[in-house]
């Protein structure tokens, strides 16, 4: 029963990591191309470490298996973020598919500075129309 | 040890292995650099993924130690490269001032 389980379980691990390896080549975009690596990533790691506590069936390694996941569950979102700031002030060029920016009003490229236009007038920000 | 489990983390592997062919890919042709950051993230992860399963194959759990090291290195160096991107942007500004 738990061959089948680790087996299940490693090999789901594997497929989502290829998905993410086929986005980060595939993808046209910088941002894009982080967001199938980052999900599919975390997701592929913590069901292969979750397949290798199952096959072991120890305690030392099941709390080590489950103190990486929650490690990688809280770091990885914070280092896309991070990657994707940066990025993005660094001036990237967005895919053609993308039909909305809603950073752009509130980023000034020339001093480099965040900041609602909305701050000084006391109104409330009205949200941005969508084109489709 | 059974033989499907082995046959398994063969697959496994192999699979890994050409995941990470795909990011070295994207590392040689990609125009910036957050995209080589982005793939040499996920290829550390991958790295994570073939020790583990490796240490079902021999059989040891003492392999999975080294899985938690390389996951604390991994965001301290995604970081890292985050913050040099911003510098350089800082960098650019500081010259179109002078």
């Amino acid at each position: 029963m738990t061959i089948w389980l680790s087996g299940l379980l490693i090999l789901a691990g594997t497929f989502f990591i290829f998905t993410a390896a086929v986005g980060i080549l595939r993808m046209p975009d910088v941002l894009m191309r982080m967001h199938a690596a980052t999900k599919a990533g975390s997701l592929g790691v913590g069901l292969i470490l979750l397949g290798v506590a199952v096959h072991f069936k120890l305690l030392n390694v099941t709390i080590e298996v489950l103190f990486t996941i929650f490690f990688i569950v809280i770091t990885a979102p914070i280092a896309s973020h991070l990657i994707a700031r940066a990025s993005y002030f660094d001036g990237i060029q967005l895919s053609k598919s993308t039909f909305i920016d809603e950073l752009k009003p509130y980023y000034n490229e020339e001093t480099h500075q965040l900041q609602s236009p909305y701050r000084e007038s006391g109104r409330k920000p009205q949200k941005v129309p969508r084109k489709l | 040890m059974s033989q499907l489990t082995l046959w398994i983390c063969y697959i496994g592997i192999f699979i890994l292995s050409i995941s990470v062919a795909c990011c070295f890919i994207r590392m040689v042709i990609g125009k910036t650099l957050s995209d080589r950051v982005i793939a040499l993230d996920l290829t550390a992860y991958q790295l994570i993924s073939i020790i583990a399963i490796y240490s079902v194959i021999l059989n040891q759990p003492v392999y999975i130690d080294i899985v938690i090291a390389l996951a604390l290195i991994i965001f301290l160096g995604t970081v890292a490269f985050a913050q040099y991107i911003e510098w350089q942007r800082y960098k650019k500004i500081g010259q179109k001032e002078k």
